[in-house]
């Protein structure tokens, strides 16, 4: 899903409830990761529920290198807000990555308060990693 | 003494007022920090306006009176801990820096590779990350006393696990996770029938119902102020005066010194001695309104009440299919640790927040438990003098409606 299809989504809730609704929706929609990809290196420290998250970089049909990702939690929310985060990200160049203003996409779906670096849900750190990795990879 | 009613107590807590995202705020977060009645934001500002300077060792006016307010407020803390003397209450920054004054100042000086400290396995990190320094620094070993399937103290186990070898028990008067009271007399008396010293932490206990140390007979007792509707920043430990004079400094600095020259150094007496540096003036004055605040009531109304929002909260749990609640003993504060099946503490706590209602999910600093338990975190609900039928009933409600969204 793109992130403009789920903006869109997003303004028909007009409480809270519906909104945390489609997010947990979301979350159990978001493929699980496989145990083995559960490692130390893969899971972001500092969350109050448990969170892994790989980055990895392809070559999609036109040559061109793109970034996957893949992303677990034990919190249905949390899972919900990483789909929201690849639907933001996901296939996307770095060179485009590092033009993505993901916080005004939170902003827009009203849910900028779960991206701060005071939230221990490991969103923050999960938009670090994939900003460092388009960092790395982009020219 | 004013008699107890909760409904008046709280409009003493001005925060309580607060709406969190456009709901009346449900305050069920006391075990983490306690919020703190006008009384004592009135002393802080009182001390600062008309008592404030740095103290000890001033000559001038408004030193001697900051001074006097500073150990007329250890006074005030050894009364409420029923302590023999006043110079056996040693101020710190919290109950953390309490036990490792402890582990430093007492148990580095004395334990030797291959002897044991016993402690239980839902201690709070506190109580145990400063036993696991001597651990690693000295090959102390720690011992784990289990809980029953009821989540209870194992007191046979407990029983079981001295040796000749054991230095220290070291153990929690109540669980920040679950609430459960441990049997502490007991506990002290089977440590004192084999000359063990017995150190207690009463972070949860102090708030919750009146505590002496002579009648529970243990050797160090700590605590903090915030938890106890006072400032943060403050927190006090008490051990006996003979073991208090045999103790080494931990920190070093002024206030703790009597002399100190190029080439030696000569230690201040027995409390200043483990208070290096300027302590926190205002927090530690304004702790004696903490207390004076608590100690209005009758503290007997302020259990009642608390026992009865714990059972109205429990019976309404029990109504709810996809909750599972830990430490499930009659001896117990009003501490309410649950998860709801199939979701993560966080997704319930995220869901009651949303509905104004404020509980800690997480591990709770108490790792060990959470692995005993089998989970990795829990939500905890925690109640204060200040809380209400109606919290009770609003926590409910927002937590069925979780429930709902979730499962």
């Amino acid at each position: 899903m793109q992130i403009d299809e789920l903006i869109e989504n997003f303004t028909l809730f007009d409480d809270w409830e519906d909104r945390y609704r489609y997010i947990i929706e979301l979350g159990k929609a978001l493929p699980t990761m496989d145990e083995a990809l559960k490692t130390p290196d893969s899971k972001v420290e500092g969350c109050t529920s448990q969170v892994w998250f790989v980055a990895s970089p392809a070559t999609d049909d036109n040559g061109k290198t793109v970034l996957h990702f893949i992303g677990d939690s034990d919190a249905h929310i949390v899972r919900g807000l990483i789909a929201i985060l690849f639907a933001i990200h996901e296939g996307k160049s770095p060179d485009d990555i590092k033009t993505i203003d993901a916080e005004a996409h939170l902003k827009d779906l009203g849910l900028d308060q779960h991206l701060s670096p005071s939230r221990t849900n490991g969103l923050y750190a999960m938009l670090g990693r994939i900003r460092d990795m388009a960092d790395r990879l982009s020219a | 003494m004013t008699s107890f009613d909760p409904y008046k107590a709280r409009a003493d807590f001005p925060i309580l007022a607060t709406k969190a995202h456009g709901k009346p705020l449900v305050y069920l977060d006391s075990a983490a920090s306690a919020q703190k009645p006008r009384a004592v934001m009135d002393a802080m500002v009182d001390v600062m306006e008309s008592s404030y300077a740095n103290v000890h060792r001033g000559i001038h006016y408004l030193s001697n009176k900051a001074t006097d307010l500073m150990e007329a407020s250890r006074a005030r803390v050894a009364d409420f801990v029923g302590a023999g003397d006043v110079n056996e209450v040693i101020f710190t920054r919290g109950a953390t820096e309490a036990v490792n004054l402890v582990a430093y100042g007492w148990a580095m000086d004395r334990f030797d590779e291959g002897d044991e400290i016993i402690l239980s396995v839902a201690e709070h990190h506190a109580n145990i990350v400063p036993w696991h320094f001597l651990r690693e620094r000295k090959g102390v070993v720690l011992k784990w006393v289990p809980l029953r399937a009821d989540h209870s103290l194992d007191m046979e186990a407990y029983q079981a696990a001295f040796t000749d070898k054991t230095k220290l028990v070291a153990m929690g008067h109540m669980s920040n996770a679950l609430g459960t009271i441990n049997p502490v007399k007991q506990i002290v008396k089977l440590a004192k029938a084999r000359n063990v010293p017995v150190l207690l932490d009463g972070c949860q206990a102090v708030p919750h119902f009146p505590v002496d140390v002579q009648e529970l007979g243990c050797d160090f007792y700590v605590f903090s102020a915030h938890k106890l509707y006072g400032p943060t920043g403050v927190g006090a430990l008490w051990a006996r005066a003979e073991i208090l004079d045999s103790m080494s400094p931990f920190q070093g600095g002024g206030e703790m010194i009597d002399q100190v020259a190029e080439d030696a150094v000569t230690y201040g007496k027995v409390p200043h001695r483990f208070e290096a540096g300027t302590p926190a003036i205002v927090e530690i004055v304004s702790l004696t309104a903490a207390i004076d605040y608590l100690e209005q009531f009758d503290r007997g109304a302020i259990m009642t009440h608390e026992r009865a929002l714990l059972d109205r909260t429990m019976a309404g749990l029990a109504n709810l299919q996809s909750v599972e609640t830990y430490g499930n003993v009659q001896d117990k504060g009003a501490i309410v640790s649950f998860n709801v099946r199939g979701a993560h503490a966080s997704d319930v706590a995220t869901l009651l927040d949303r509905q104004g209602v404020a509980v800690r999910s997480g591990h709770h600093c108490a790792q060990p438990l959470m692995a005993r338990l089998g989970v990795t975190a829990t939500a905890r609900a925690s109640f204060g003098l200040y809380n209400t039928a109606e919290d009770v009933d609003a926590f409910l409600a927002a937590l069925e409606k979780a429930e709902g969204m979730l499962v």
